[in-house]
């Protein structure tokens, strides 16, 4: 942290909770991003087998799944409403002068997460009165609407890092705005692509990763044979697929951003033969303290042949590249990602073996134990990805055009650090709450598998709520109070 | 000139805010004052099984705010969030708690986790349009310029705290006159009465302090006021009020459903009064909608993403409306997703 606050000395005192605070809601926003984007598309994929084979297993697999996806639908939304609030909060800098340059991806997210809010609520409430087919048909724009979302989002973020599409006046505003450049800026393609798959692929190991969790308690059954195979494949396929692009984005950054590509390597003079460090802390004098050295291998990687040069940290002022602590940061963020996602091409290539050999699943418990962290690991991978492109971009707001610093808000550290403190403590209520609505529902579930579905539910009719009784028949409940049909006092 | 036809359509779109967001704060507001456990069940139910399919889809209406302020008016965005920091930032954190709370509490089953997340819905839907409110009486007096900076006297003032409970009043309005056609859709004939009731109450509530604002906005806030009491704003305050008068009627007789769109059009000509008064200003006397403007090339981008998306969704919205008019949304039933 020393590094960090001497730099931060000479900026405003706000600056620090500003980040906190921005910091900690993204990544807890971006925990259900995955599961916004793409657990439509794996539950339309097991409701599609459903459907064409008439197994009810599948339907109530699906089912389960929206029911799980009308509650975190509601907290991705409340949280990302409140990230662009912050936008305003905390940046009114940034938005004041950058907003019209970059502001139409938001544009064109915001009405796609209408078309998703408008199809999700048609998919969610469709169930019971809706035809099977019309449902299932109603439902098939939505990873459509998903991913055009993700289009708009991944469009402002890219722009961030390499803006582009305006011209500077003599007073440093941005002028000639071309919208079209502005939108496809040149990380943009790679960090698309790379971000689209990472979300299918971690929503795909989350889910497998609970059925896989059953698996290992000895439930054995169809239904969770095929709650672990359907989300796991795709996840499986896409791994693969995600090296290529992680490498793909990786070499990218070291062309376009050069900096930023020399925090996640560690790399403090611009040389030759550059060594890759796995792991390992940048101290303040450049050198590297722990961590595995292998020489060579860096230059290698960015330009396959050990005399490519790579732009080393000192190659800019110290006060226009991210700190020792700031590199480290990024450096563990972006090992910790290729590691895992190394890692999961192991896992893919068991499964895609033993269903290559045998059609079926491996028998091993580890590979189920191995699976049963997929998700947890792969959910890590996306916090570290943001961390290496958000922390890696420092201390540009707006890539070499905007400092964090010139963009925070005049607002006190005070009042910031209350802010920070109170929206801590609201989350961490409502994702523990979250957490637990989903484990009472799993409880009920399986619950009613065995039969004892009755004993299960023995508050459902209590007066607070109105669930139950309207789910079984479309009238309300008899009046239990004549009391309550009585105007009463208070709304007066 | 694009810039005009955007702010129209920030106008226009608060207005679908205020209207859709504003049922269910509405509904929140009821929430809260549907009394314990027992004797609030009925209203409840009716509250949960009207808000459920439709509520995120109105919230989106908040979100299209803020971009279409940053991206058609940064100069207008980051003045406003920068004065009134504190009242916005409140809004966010009641948004958080009511959206939470109200999902959550429809799968929970157990009663006392059940009353935290209701509580939570219901309190923060009424604090929630009441900052929203105030940030819009502040900018409508004025005190809001370019350059100032996050401080009390923006918002705690006469206009900022009237604007906000006028906000509360006009989703009670709203609230209270959806959940009587809804009572009377879903058979619930007892609810109809009892919310009936209210909607008159609140629109006596609203009509109350709205006298009181014209009377404060005079000094303080001049410009505002002289533009509802006249001209085209005066005409939009009268259709608005006249819209009310027949909500009032409309909600005791037999066309209920009608009463719904008469409120619709109370608060929406309320919020078309409001823009028409401080024409061409987006902060009266200090900031004006060609100044805020931003990027001429960004604006008619802006423009065309709308239609589009306007082509897009239009579809979309008239068959989730109709569905949920039709009753053909309902929710899983514990049956769907047991074996
Ligand atoms: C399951 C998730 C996942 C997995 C397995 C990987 N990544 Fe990743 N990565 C992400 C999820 C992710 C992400 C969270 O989605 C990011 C953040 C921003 C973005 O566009 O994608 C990201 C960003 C990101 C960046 C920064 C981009 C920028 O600064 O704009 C780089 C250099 C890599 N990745 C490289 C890799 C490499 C070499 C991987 C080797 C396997 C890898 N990623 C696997
Ligand atoms: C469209 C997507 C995103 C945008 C527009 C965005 C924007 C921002 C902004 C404005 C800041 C504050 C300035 C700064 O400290 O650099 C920031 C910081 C940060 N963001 Fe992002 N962000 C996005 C995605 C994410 C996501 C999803 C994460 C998830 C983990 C993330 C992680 C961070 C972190 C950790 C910081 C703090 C960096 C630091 O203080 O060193 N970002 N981002
Ligand atoms: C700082 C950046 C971000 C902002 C301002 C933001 C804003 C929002 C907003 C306003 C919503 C609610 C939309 C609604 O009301 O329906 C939302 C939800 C969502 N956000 Fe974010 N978001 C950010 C980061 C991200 C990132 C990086 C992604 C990745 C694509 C993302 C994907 C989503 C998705 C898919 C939803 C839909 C809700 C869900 O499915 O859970 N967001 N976001």
């Amino acid at each position: 942290m020393d590094t960090a606050t001497r730099l931060l000395a000479d900026a405003p005192a706000q600056l620090l909770p500003a980040r906190e605070l921005m910091a900690f809601t993204l990544a807890s926003h971006i925990m259900l991003v995955p599961f916004g984007v793409a657990l439509p598309f794996i539950t339309l994929v097991m409701h599609h087998r459903g459907l064409r084979r008439n197994d009810p297993t599948a339907l109530l697999l699906a089912r389960r799944w929206s029911a799980v996806m009308a509650v975190q639908f509601a907290v991705g939304v409340v949280t990302g409403t409140v990230l662009s609030f912050e936008f305003g909060l905390l940046w009114p800098g940034m938005m004041g002068r950058w907003g019209d340059v970059f502001g139409l991806g938001f544009g064109v997210e915001a009405w796609a997460f209408f078309l998703e809010a408008i199809l999700i609520a048609i998919y969610l409430y469709g169930w019971r009165r809706l035809k099977p087919w019309t449902h299932f048909w109603l439902a098939v724009p939505l990873p459509l609407a998903a991913l055009l979302g993700a289009f708009g989002i991944i469009a402002a973020n890219s722009w961030m890092n390499t803006p582009r599409g305006f011209t500077l006046d003599a007073a440093g505003n941005p002028v000639d705005v071309d919208v079209r450049k502005a939108v496809f800026t040149p990380i943009f393609g790679p960090e698309y692509w790379h971000f689209t798959v990472a979300m299918f692929l971690t929503a795909g190991y989350v889910v497998a990763g609970v059925y896989a969790v059953g698996w290992l308690r000895g439930r054995r059954d169809r239904y969770h044979r095929l709650g672990f195979t359907v989300p796991f494949t795709v996840a499986a396929v896409l791994t693969p697929v995600q090296f290529f692009l992680g490498d793909n984005i990786a070499r990218q950054i070291f062309h376009k951003q050069p900096v930023k590509f020399a925090a996640a390597e560690l790399v403090w003079d611009t040389d030759t033969h550059v060594p890759e460090y796995l792991f390992g802390r940048l101290q303040e004098d450049g050198s590297v303290k722990g961590g595995l050295k292998i020489p060579q291998l860096d230059s290698i990687l960015a330009g396959f042949k050990p005399d490519t040069q790579v732009t080393g940290l000192t190659s800019v002022a110290a006060d226009d590249r991210p700190t020792a602590l700031q590199a480290t940061i990024v450096h563990w963020a972006f090992d910790i990602m290729a590691t895992v996602g190394s890692v999961l091409i192991l896992l893919a290539l068991w499964y895609a073996w033993c269903w290559w050999r045998r059609r079926d699943l491996p028998r091993s418990k580890w590979f189920f134990r191995c699976a049963a962290l997929a998700g947890a690991a792969s959910v890590l991978c996306v916090e570290c990805g943001w961390i290496t492109t958000e922390v890696g971009r420092q201390p540009w707001i707006v890539y070499q055009n905007m400092r964090v610093s010139e963009a925070v808000t005049p607002t006190g550290a005070a009042s910031l650090w209350t802010m920070f403190g109170i929206v801590v403590a609201v989350y961490v209520l409502v994702f523990g709450a979250f957490l637990t609505v989903l484990l009472k529902m799993r409880t009920r579930w399986r619950a009613a598998g065995d039969g004892t579905a009755a004993a299960e539910h023995p508050e459902t009719d209590t007066p607070y709520g109105p669930r139950h009784e309207l789910a079984a028949t479309a009238a309300p409940p008899p009046s239990a109070d004549p009391g309550a049909d009585r105007p009463r006092g208070g709304a007066e | 000139m694009t810039a005009d036809v955007l702010s129209w359509v920030l106008l226009l779109v608060i207005a679908a805010y205020a209207c859709g967001g504003g049922v269910d704060y509405g509904a929140g507001f009821w929430d809260l004052l549907a009394g314990g456990a027992g004797r609030g069940r009925r209203p409840r139910w009716l509250i949960d099984h009207a808000m459920a399919p439709v509520w995120e889809v109105n919230n989106v209406w908040l979100v299209f705010v803020l971009v279409l302020m940053w991206t058609g008016f940064p100069e207008f965005f980051q003045t406003v969030f920068t004065a009134l920091w504190l009242p916005l930032a409140l809004a966010a954190v009641g948004m958080v708690l009511r959206g939470a709370g109200f999902a959550l509490r429809k799968p929970t089953r157990r009663l006392a986790a059940r009353r935290v997340y209701g509580a939570a819905f219901a309190v923060s839907s009424l604090l929630t349009p009441f900052f929203f409110g105030t940030v819009i009486g502040s900018v409508a007096s004025g005190r809001v310029k370019p350059g100032t900076t996050a401080s009390a006297d923006a918002w705690a003032n006469p206009t900022s705290v009237i604007a906000g409970l006028l906000a509360v009043c006009a989703t009670a309005v709203l609230g209270a006159v959806f959940l009587t056609a809804d009572a009377r859709r879903f058979g619930a004939v007892d609810l109809v009465g009892y919310f009936r009731l209210r909607a008159w109450a609140a629109i006596a509530a609203l009509l109350v302090v709205a006298a009181v604002g014209l009377a404060v906005t005079g000094d303080d806030a001049s410009y505002v006021h002289h533009g509802l009491t006249h001209g085209w704003g005066l005409l939009l305050v009268l259709l608005s009020a006249a819209a009310g008068a027949v909500t009032a009627a409309l909600v005791a007789g037999p066309a209920l459903g009608w009463a719904r769109y008469g409120a619709v059009a109370a608060v929406a000509l309320a919020v078309a009064a409001w823009g028409v008064a401080q024409r061409p200003y987006l902060v009266p006397t200090s900031l004006t909608v060609q100044d805020a403007a931003g990027a001429s090339a960004t604006l008619q981008w802006m423009l065309i993403v709308a239609v589009v998306a306007l082509v897009l969704i239009g579809p979309a919205v008239t068959v989730l409306y109709r569905l949920d008019t039709r009753g053909v949304l309902e929710p899983l039933a514990d049956e769907d997703v047991a074996r």
